[in-house]
């Protein structure tokens, strides 16, 4: 049984090893969904308004890689970043851009499917009027985007979730390096597997406390500016 | 005020609609030119909306031609339309107003002034901060208004702008309506409120099955109806 009184020590002892992870798992995450933002948004945005041959087979693509194996995406990205791959010679793997990487391409169709979605019923709702203002396609997407923007926290939350308790992945490309590439949920499965539990149940003390942290924070954002604009 | 522009006359030669085996607008010939409002009545279903988007080029017509001061294919610069359930953009009565200034490409310096003078027009200058789509019906079809009146259009089509708004509101309406067709703005309106349309038309086109069955000044029309169906219609008879 692990000891919750030693984890819950360990958490309030500010210990440097724990807080290194912390950080790391809060950099590579982080970073993954900023890198997916500024990818799948513009993307979803682009299908919804856009009318194509093959559109209807580009959504349920994006919805079903939306269930992407997170093991699937590491192997890939470890081919891919390998020293023979194609990306070899920018030698990021078991870097933390490795993992990036890979929380990136794991990440970016939950908010590309969830953007698609969300654009495209409030075109539903705007079509008239921005076609009437005689908007062009860029002042149209832009409109969409920002009024679409408290509904887009959501997505942006679905994919930090999905980065932050993501294992599979950034195990692979990463290679848990301790002190380098150790995150939250790659030390868990490391420690649950030598027996220290009770670091094991500190981490995921606080992956669980930042998770909740975040969420809240974005909730309260999002109704603070929900009630200011509607 | 910029001076009318060469918008107007806009001439409807033929228009039909189609939509698949349904027809919504049969060879419509009409002209629009400045002047009092032209109101368009008929029942639900008689092609009144679809005329309105056909005017603002929001529809192209099947069949026949539409021109804008006798050109075809001109783009909605100066011409705005407010539906009859208008979408709120999610942000503050100002920065609705701001957007549409905007959308017009009017100078970012004259916006805060102008949206100011716009509100002011539709009395809601107090609601300028107020979240757009947490105003009443009215207010919202008054913001809707000014968002078209930002336009700065030669003409502007209303879309049954006061149905389901109570008498005070509906009453704003007509006001803020009556003061756009003065400012040498062509107002041209549908409606089936027959009240309405006695208070507010100088023109009336009425539209029964896609088709016009009578175009007349307002006062002869209501005094001396030239057809069946305008008769049925004003006697407040079912017109089906």
């Amino acid at each position: 049984m692990p000891n919750d009184a030693t984890a819950l020590q360990l958490v309030l002892s500010g210990d440097p090893a724990l807080f290194a992870i912390v950080r790391l798992s809060l950099y590579v995450s982080l970073s993954a969904v900023v890198l997916a933002a500024l990818i799948g948004i513009p993307l979803g945005a682009l299908v919804a308004l856009t009318k194509f041959p093959g559109r209807q087979g580009v959504i349920v693509l994006l919805n079903a890689l939306m269930g992407l194996p997170p093991v699937v995406v590491g192997l890939a990205v470890y081919l891919a970043l390998s020293r023979s791959g194609p990306l070899g010679a920018f030698g990021l793997l078991f870097t933390p851009g490795a993992m990036i990487i890979a929380q990136t391409v794991l990440v970016t169709p939950i908010i590309a499917a969830l953007t698609r979605q969300t654009i495209e019923d409030l075109w539903i709702e705007y079509r008239d009027e921005l076609t009437a203002m005689n908007l062009g396609p860029l002042g149209r997407v832009t409109a969409l985007i920002w009024d679409a923007r408290f509904s887009l926290v959501t997505a942006l939350l679905a994919g930090f979730g999905r980065a932050a308790a993501e294992v599979g992945a950034i195990i692979i490309v990463g290679g848990n390096i301790e002190g380098f590439t150790r995150t939250m949920t790659t030390a868990i499965a490391l420690e649950t597997s030598k027996g220290d539990l009770p670091l094991a149940v500190g981490l995921g003390l606080v992956l669980i406390a930042i998770v909740i942290a975040v969420n809240a924070l974005a909730w309260t954002a999002r109704r603070a500016g929900e009630r200011l604009a509607g | 005020m910029r001076a009318p522009s060469s918008e107007l006359p806009i001439v409807f030669d033929g228009v039909t609609v189609t939509a698949g085996p349904v027809t919504i607008l049969d060879r419509i010939a009409l002209t629009l030119a400045s002047g009092a409002p032209t109101v368009l009545i008929g029942p639900n279903g008689s092609g009144k909306s679809t005329l309105l988007r056909v005017a603002m080029g929001l529809l192209a017509p099947s069949r026949g031609r539409i021109t804008w001061g006798g050109l075809e294919n001109v783009p909605p610069l100066r011409r705005a339309i407010v539906f009859q359930r208008p979408a709120m953009l999610r942000r503050s009565a100002a920065a609705n107003v701001r957007f549409a200034l905007r959308a017009a490409g009017i100078p970012r310096a004259e916006h805060a002034r102008r949206t100011g003078e716009l509100l002011e027009l539709v009395g809601l200058g107090h609601l300028a901060d107020r979240a757009a789509r947490r105003l009443s019906g009215g207010e919202q079809q008054r913001l809707a208004l000014a968002r078209a009146i930002a336009r700065d259009p030669a003409a502007l089509f209303l879309d049954e702008p006061t149905a389901s708004l109570d008498p005070t509101a509906t009453k704003a309406v007509e006001d803020i309506i009556r003061a756009v067709s003065e400012r040498n703005i062509k107002v041209v309106m549908a409606t089936h409120d027959l009240g309405e349309a006695r208070r507010l038309a100088g023109d009336i086109v009425m539209l029964h099955r896609g088709r016009i069955v009578e175009t007349a000044a307002a006062a002869s029309f209501f005094e001396m109806p030239q057809t069946a169906e305008a008769r049925t219609f004003l006697a407040g008879e079912l017109l089906v």
